[in-house]
């Protein structure tokens, strides 16, 4: 056994690990900070996975998106909605419990079961293109998945004046409720909450 | 040009199955928010490995499998804006994140 394929097993396995011990973390630990860093670990460990499987770009890609776009603004939320509240207790926490792990293991067997039975048509290693795979995507973006490049400019545009309009406190030139002017220097003052009696 | 014949492809894709279904589970079982966010990431991650996974071993010479998974982070991050900017909108109306008060259309 050669050093390269040693190498490749040992990073494997330990960006595995990281993976899945990460995501657990994520899903089962109590305060939800330490949630937030933990998926950006588990953000960093699938690209070093996608490095592993000769993708640089798409590597950086998730590198620039996930960990430094995607987990940063849930971090950002975070700090936006993080209050301590005592929630209200489920009366039958134990049985949803039971049902959601049972579904999720069902679930996990079966698509094992496939991975591991299924015939994959592997292609030769001969035909790699290896580390050209970042000309072969810009030829990709740029002749057949030319259309789909194109609506994602305009959904990434959608999707910023959408959470624009979606997070912005109402500046109205009267109240709602009472109907007075509103002080336009207290804009950002905490006003009552409009349903939050009703429960 | 390192060849991959060593890591047989069950082995991603064992790796993202199980990441799925974590993913499934916190979906299911937060009640926080902004955790039931984070497990969506999880399973867009996992579809993510998936593809990868099948561009280098199956495809590796049109990587289409590649181009996929560029345009799933692009969904990923509008996503993930519109999704919290919905949150803080929710927090501000209603003072939680709790899932189980976000009950409004409930039959």
């Amino acid at each position: 056994m050669s050093i390269a394929i040693t190498t490749q097993i040992i990073c494997f396995t330990v960006l595995s690990l990281v993976i899945l011990i990460g995501a657990l973390g994520v899903v089962l630990l109590e305060s939800i900070v330490y949630s937030a860093f933990l998926l950006g670990g588990v953000f960093m460990s699938v690209a070093g996975l996608y490095l592993l499987l000769n993708a640089s770009f798409v590597a950086a890609a998730q590198v620039l998106v996930y960990v430094g776009a995607v987990n940063v603004l849930i971090i950002f939320a975070i700090m936006l909605v993080n209050k301590k509240e005592d929630l209200k207790p489920i009366n039958d926490i134990k049985s949803r419990r039971i049902i959601s792990t049972s579904i999720c293991l069902t679930l996990l067997s079966l698509l094992i079961r496939v991975d591991l039975t299924n015939v994959w048509s592997l292609s030769s290693p001969q035909n790699s293109i290896g580390e050209e795979s970042t000309i072969r995507i810009g030829e990709h973006l740029f002749s057949d998945y030319l259309l789909p490049f194109e609506v994602a400019s305009v959904l990434l545009l959608m999707a910023m004046i959408g959470a624009i309009v979606l997070a912005r406190r109402d500046v109205m030139s009267k109240d709602i409720s009472t109907g007075l002017p509103v002080d336009q220097e207290l804009i950002e003052k905490s006003s009552e909450p409009l349903l939050t009696n009703k429960n | 040009m390192m060849n991959l014949e060593s890591i047989p492809i069950q082995a991603f894709l064992i790796v993202s199955s199980a990441l799925f279904c974590i993913g499934i589970w916190g979906l299911l079982n937060s009640r926080n928010a902004v955790r039931v966010l984070m497990s969506i990431e999880l399973m867009l991650n996992a579809v993510n490995i998936n593809l990868m996974a099948f561009s280098s071993y199956v495809d590796n010479n049109l990587i289409q499998g590649q181009v996929f998974t560029i345009f799933v982070i692009t969904v990923a991050a509008a996503e993930a804006a519109v999704g919290l900017a919905i949150l803080l909108s929710l927090y501000r109306n209603r003072v939680t994140v709790d899932m189980e008060s976000f009950n409004l259309l409930k039959w």
